[in-house]
């Protein structure tokens, strides 16, 4: 069967056509489209017009065709590292790659870079899997180029330094988190918040100042720009110190920067997942009370006797919500699905802030008059910068922070991303890399 | 039974009250409290018609109490510090005494002292009365927010040029801001640059310009109440960025999030000023020359001042002379 347009609008510049079926995988959902009135050319929200969005599932959903302009650097790449992954570079390395968007990850043989002068390459013992994986495996947010190697949660071993590296040498124990580099000229890179560098490079399906795609932390052996590589304390244990490199400082950084770490403040951390968790430890050795919020009553206990939170809300409950207005100095909210950020503005005292470190797809609603009535702000915080990266580690070693995980081995994988989607974990997996990860 | 509003007071007071939903105002027996210790009686000389006035007066939030008095911006004061739950406005209000509150289009209004300032010598009270809610209303987030703790040469947009817009452009250059206005009307540029003094003018429902300034606020001010899209908005802020936003419209705003999160932005809000601080907004305006920019009308004209402001036709605050105008 062929799919056609139902429906145009005579505003779109986009010339639309029946789609045949063997192209099927390469089109998007007509849900997910809308057209831009300024421009009016056809978009998928959030999501940047020059990438092709390459959702494979297939419904009996109307399909349209549309033409987006090719990014000429991209197209080359993609062409480039689809022939050529293990010749692209001089060494060898191995992984567990995601080919297309369902997201199943297999071994995949590639390549890694000569370690340069200022670079750090190190066996990768632990890689922590981070909700980002599952979306970007499944290019949830369009930006995913395959085969894609994810891993942004990486602990390991040095095992060589060029020449003009200086904080680390051959054996130390090294991470590296979500980024592997920026322009290290702008505003934001002076200021030591590179993850605001509108250059920043990701650590996987980025694309690394020699042109090549960036591969992630599941394979066997990591080469990063010495600037982008942390030292992870002695008194912290590898396996569990590695999701601190994403969820760890991404809880870490908003609490500091909002003025949420002052002892005796009462924070809120909404969601009791990887990043939950770990913030609610955070929140507690910074002084704070915490109270956790949640939609699933089953958590109050172990939040309140594993992870020591104070209280426990659930934000299903509204007689709960009700009397828990105005007690909240600050909410640090670790939700990514869309829902309704209203009652937490109220539980917001007076010049209270909602802190927003998952990214819901579609822009939330938000009420004007508690924002005024309580001079309350809503704001954002992405990972943070290497400075603030170490000072978190570091912090994390003095006070015994480490995330709770379940480690699995590689072949594992597939079957974690599954139960990952339905929240089933304990609070993390870490891919026991060293020990299970095989050769393609 | 209950008292009417004549009787409700020893001190009889006239003045122009909105009866019902349609926003008309018309003459209005009340009377005030009798001058407590604490409190001054006021005659009221002017007073601003801010577009709250509006908003109350149709009722568009849904909280009207009838009839209503309206002008909190007298050069008398509101009622109670702003951030107080128990915090009773100048109209419109409950007052501790269980009598409704009734605002400044009237002849004489008795406040407790606490919450009356003093009008500089050196200011107009026609020019300066809107500064009771206008000015005090960008003055403190300017303040609270950091603006003006400088490094010199910050950047600060200021999203519609009316009541509020229009004064947050004079102090927000008299903080020493660079300031660019956003504005839907490319008709203010000529006003905004030349007269207000505005360093930069951007028409916000023109892309190419928007673009233009992507990453280039380190904050805006919002003063737009009807509902609006946030996103080009927080694409005009730098990194760190802060939209504070001080409007009140009916609907909730729909907030994009990964703005925030991918840039460390905040959207705050901000509710007029504390009285120690409208004191000290007077004062700052009065030491730079700053008053807002005013049409005295007289009473009789207020429905046709109300009219014209739902249209957004006025430079840049309708004032009325209660003094000379009002007569029972």
């Amino acid at each position: 069967t062929q799919h056609t347009l139902i429906r145009q609008s005579s505003r779109s510049n986009v010339r639309l056509r029946p789609i045949p079926n063997h192209q099927l995988t390469h089109y998007v959902r007509s849900s997910t489209l809308y057209i831009n009135p300024h421009s009016h050319s056809l978009q998928c929200p959030n999501r940047p017009h020059s990438e092709r969005d390459s959702r494979k599932e297939i419904s009996d959903s109307i399909y349209i065709s549309v033409e987006f302009s090719s990014n000429p650097v991209r197209e080359k790449q993609r062409k480039m590292v689809a022939n050529q992954p293990e010749k692209e570079h001089p060494v060898p390395a191995f992984g567990l790659a995601a080919r297309d968007p369902s997201g199943v990850l297999s071994p995949f043989n590639f390549s890694r870079r000569a370690t340069g002068e200022k670079d750090v390459k190190f066996k990768v013992m632990y890689c922590g899997i981070c909700h980002s994986d599952l979306h970007m495996v499944k290019n949830e947010w369009g930006t995913s180029t395959y085969p894609l190697v994810p891993g942004h949660e990486i602990v390991g071993e040095v095992t060589e330094v060029g020449s003009q590296v200086e904080k680390f040498k051959v054996g130390d124990r090294v991470g590296v988190g979500c980024m592997v580099g920026s322009c290290r000229s702008c505003d934001n890179c002076s200021n030591g918040v590179e993850n605001y560098c509108p250059k920043m490079i990701l650590t996987y399906a980025g694309t690394y100042h020699d042109g090549t795609i960036t591969y992630g932390g599941y394979s066997n052996v990591m080469v990063c720009d010495e600037h982008f590589v942390v030292r992870v304390p002695d008194a912290l244990p590898l396996d569990a110190a590695a999701p601190l490199l994403c969820a760890g400082i991404t809880l870490y950084s908003p609490l500091r920067y909002y003025g949420l770490d002052k002892p005796g403040i009462h924070v809120g951390v909404v969601g009791l997942g990887g990043l939950g968790h770990v913030g609610v430890k955070f929140a507690k050795a910074m002084g704070a009370k915490v109270t956790v919020i949640s939609t699933s009553p089953a958590k109050k206990q172990e939040a309140i006797e594993r992870h020591g939170a104070d209280s426990f809300l659930v934000s299903r409950d509204q007689e709960q919500m009700q009397a828990a207005m105005g007690t909240l100095d600050g909410i640090i909210d670790t939700v990514s699905a869309v829902h309704p950020i209203m009652p937490l503005i109220g539980l917001l005292k007076t010049h209270g802030k909602l802190v927003l470190v998952g990214a819901p797809e579609k822009p939330l609603e938000l009420p004007v008059f508690p924002l005024l009535m309580g001079r309350k702000i809503v704001g954002g915080s992405c990972i943070g910068g290497m400075k603030e990266t170490q000072e978190m580690l570091d912090f994390a070693a003095k006070h015994n922070i480490t995330a709770d995980i379940e480690v699995i081995s590689a072949d594992y994988v597939n079957t974690a991303m599954e139960r990952l989607e339905k929240g089933d974990v304990k609070y993390r997996f870490v891919i026991d890399v060293a020990k299970t990860l095989q050769q393609g | 039974m209950a008292k009417s509003p004549e009787t409700e007071h020893p001190q009889r007071a006239f003045g122009w009250a909105a009866r019902d939903p349609s926003g008309v105002l018309s003459p209005f027996n009340f009377s005030r409290r009798e001058n407590g210790d604490e409190d001054v009686t006021i005659k009221i000389h002017f007073c601003g018609i801010c577009h709250s006035d509006l908003h109350s007066i149709k009722n568009e939030w849904g909280i009207a109490r009838y009839p209503i008095v309206p002008g909190s911006c007298d050069y008398c004061n509101q009622q109670l510090e702003n951030y107080c739950p128990k915090m009773t406005f100048t109209y419109g209000s409950i007052d501790r005494d269980g009598t409704p509150t009734y605002g400044g289009y009237s002849d004489i209004v008795v406040v407790d002292q606490h919450f009356v300032v003093r009008f500089p010598d050196s200011m107009p009270f026609d020019a300066g009365a809107p500064l009771l809610c206008a000015g005090v209303t960008v003055y403190s987030p300017m303040k609270y927010y950091g603006m003006a703790d400088g490094p010199a040469g910050k950047h600060l947009g200021v999203v519609g040029l009316g009541g509020l817009g229009h004064v947050a452009v004079k102090i927000g250059k008299a903080f020493g801001l660079k300031v660019t206005v956003i504005s839907h009307s490319p008709g203010k540029e000529g006003e905004a640059v030349g007269r207000l003094g505005a360093d930069g003018f951007v028409v916000s429902s023109d892309p190419l310009q928007i673009k233009a300034a992507v990453g280039s606020m380190d904050y805006i001010i919002d003063t737009v109440s009807a509902v609006h899209v946030l996103t080009p908005l927080l694409a005009l802020l730098k990194t760190n960025g802060k939209l504070i936003t001080l409007g009140l419209p009916d609907k909730p705003l729909e907030l994009p999030i990964a703005p925030l999160v991918l840039g460390r932005k905040l959207v705050g809000g901000s509710d007029i000023g504390g009285m120690k601080e409208t004191q000290e907004m007077l004062d700052f305006c009065a030491k730079h020359n700053i008053t807002a920019d005013v049409e005295v009308i007289p009473m009789n004209q207020v429905n046709v001042a109300m009219a014209r402001l739902a249209k957004s036709d006025v430079r840049y605050r309708f004032v009325i002379d209660v003094a000379n105008s009002l007569s029972k």
